[in-house]
């Protein structure tokens, strides 16, 4: 009893210093992010910021029924679920194909990086001339007879996007796969070899399973560069795009600038849930797959 | 037996070939842009405008100039400002777009500096405050800081618009609306490195805490002279990340600021198209130059990635 009482103290002592580390940045993602997105939630389920009635789940349904909502929903997914998987395939085998011995391998490492490092609004303007009307890539095609095409206002747009983002992404996925595939154990492989077991057979059960982590590592930071493609677009083509490329940022930002706070909490909610639901999903893959291999 | 074997490594040479030209190329076209980009900044206000004058004028009529039949069936290169010519070397190279950025136009300087005020204090104190509490999140554990750890994870990946209305409220009961605090402040408190450097920290053995505890270390001595040593170099990648990322800041000034003397050069680039092309470029480059010379600097940063590189294997 005495002594249960004298290590209570001793306990509350030790949380303290426990949580003593992270409390100046809870304290600022509480003010800065949560308690706001907390106001957000309550904005989203009232008529307007000035009543305050309660109208439930209605702004959510008139959300549904918002046609350029349906758009930048549409056009995010696809784009998503087309871009992201794409750069970390890409980035996995490219990482694969530079283990052989390449003369000038840092070389040509540094040029796929770079790109990673150039400000956007930099090159901008050459992607401008490249996708142009009447710029180089229809040049380009017209010398083989092809007819120009529109690439930023047709629904080559994607294609124009998904090009941007695999330019960005590839060089940092790549490097962060490599010096994944350099963890695995080498003695392994080596056993794996001896034993004769096909490249295909290593690569599928065991280095995918070694890669697990860095693959859900890469696919979430991917999916977070894929909203910041807003930023080329944006400046690419500037608040409304052609309907190919509204992406859900584009919605967000056209509701804020026209003070629909409503529209744009119930949204945002919708988008934060998504977004909660896919990380779950993410995380319990991760478990499963990376389960027998210790990190 | 020793013909397979031949046979065998010519095939290995000739997939290596391969290999190397199909690196070769896609190294080129991943620097290109970045080339071109450069090489453009060189060229004289005429040149600049025969390249590009279509892009300009379709800009400021939306095209309607040259969508009559005639002139969009012939593929001559007598309408010079017809068909944009991306060209990687300039004919004549003329420096005056960088004097007068430099020297003649205080406007891009001014922006320029706004960008390195909004960016160099975001970075430093969000990887400063990430360095301790991704040590709170990697050195102890428990299901209340696993919740946590997982809010942080959606936070980071929200888009800049979902938390902007919270940003924009926030700012504005902090009364710190229209002023650099209401991007920095945020900017600070952004999760992102956390998460980077918490996975790197995480792969710190135990034993290393155990021991230092053993000598008689307390928990900050441990921070300080264990955990920020071996993770100095991820803290340097995730900060090259921070910095570009936010150096690209486009949305924040956007709703956070009024007056368009505090935006930085990101925002006032993608409005230059319209007026002074010819600077366009030199602008782009000058922007470009503290983010190239950061990533030649710290490459070998990058390239650790945020794998833990310890002398003690994990």
């Amino acid at each position: 009893m005495n002594k249960a009482n004298s290590k209570l103290p001793q306990r509350i002592f030790q949380e303290v210093k426990e949580w003593s580390w992270l409390i100046p940045s809870l304290a600022g993602v509480l003010v800065f992010y949560v308690i706001p997105f907390c106001v957000v939630i309550y904005y989203s389920v009232l008529d307007n910021p000035i009543f305050k009635r309660f109208v439930g789940l209605n702004n959510f349904l008139s959300l549904f029924k918002n046609e350029s909502f349906l758009t930048a929903c549409k056009n995010t997914a696809i784009f998503t679920v087309i871009a992201v998987p794409l750069s970390v395939v890409l980035a996995l085998f490219i990482a694969m194909a530079l283990e052989a011995k390449i003369p000038g391998k840092s070389l040509i490492r540094t040029c796929f990086l770079c790109p990673m490092m150039v400000p956007i609004a930099s090159v901008v303007l050459v992607w401008q001339v490249i996708f142009h009307m009447h710029g180089s890539l229809n040049q380009f095609i017209g010398m083989f007879g092809a007819q120009p095409v529109d690439w930023l206002k047709s629904s080559w747009s994607y294609m124009v996007l998904t090009i941007m983002f695999l330019w960005k992404t590839l060089g940092y996925n790549m490097i962060l796969f490599m010096s994944a595939l350099g963890g695995i154990p080498k003695d392994i492989l080596e056993v794996a070899s001896l034993e004769g077991a096909s490249p295909a057979y290593t690569f599928f059960h065991i280095k995918l399973r070694y890669l697990s982590p860095t693959i859900l590592f890469v696919t979430i930071l991917s999916v977070m560069s894929s909203f910041k493609m807003f930023r080329e677009v944006y400046l690419l083509t500037g608040d409304y795009p052609s309907p190919n490329v509204y992406l859900l940022q584009h919605f967000m930002n056209n509701t804020f600038n026209s003070l629909d706070y409503q529209k744009l909490s119930s949204a945002a909610v919708l988008l934060a849930v998504l977004m909660a639901v896919i990380m779950g999903v993410l995380f319990f893959l991760e478990r499963k797959l990376g389960e027998d291999v210790e990190e | 037996m020793t013909k397979y074997f031949a046979n065998r490594s010519k095939r290995k040479n000739a997939a290596e070939i391969a290999l190397f030209v199909a690196a070769i190329l896609a190294a080129i076209l991943f620097i290109l842009p970045t080339i071109l980009t450069i090489s453009n900044s060189f060229m004289s206000k005429t040149e600049i405008n025969a390249n590009y004058g279509a892009m300009i004028s379709n800009a400021q009529q939306s095209g309607s100039m040259w969508g009559s039949g005639v002139q969009e069936e012939s593929k001559q290169r007598i309408f010079i400002s017809k068909d944009l010519n991306l060209k990687l070397i300039p004919d004549m190279v003329s420096f005056k777009q960088y004097i007068t950025v430099l020297f003649m136009s205080p406007e891009y300087l001014l922006k320029f500096w706004n960008s390195v005020i909004l960016t160099v204090p975001i970075t430093v104190f969000q990887i400063l405050l990430a360095a301790v509490t991704s040590y709170g999140f990697s050195r102890y554990k428990g299901k209340a800081r696993a919740v946590i750890f997982f809010v942080y994870v959606i936070l980071m990946l929200m888009p800049y618009q979902v938390t902007l209305v919270p940003n924009f409220m926030v700012s504005k009961w902090l009364n710190i609306l229209e002023t650099r605090w209401a991007i920095i402040l945020p900017g600070i408190f952004s999760p992102f490195s956390i998460y980077l450097l918490t996975k790197t920290m995480r792969r710190i053995p135990t034993a290393l805490y155990e021991a230092a505890k053993l000598d008689g270390c307390n928990e900050v001595q441990i921070f300080l002279h264990i955990v920020m040593p071996l993770t100095k170099n991820a803290m340097l990648s995730v900060g090259l990340l921070v910095f570009i990322d936010n150096w690209n800041m486009v949305e924040q000034p956007l709703i956070l600021l009024k007056k368009q003397e505090m935006y930085p050069l990101s925002v006032l680039l993608s409005q230059i198209n319209s007026g002074d092309v010819e600077l366009a470029f030199a602008v782009a480059v000058i922007y470009m130059v503290p983010a190239l010379l950061l990533f030649l600097y710290g490459e070998e940063y990058l390239l650790e990635g945020v794998s833990y590189s310890g002398g003690v294997k994990g």
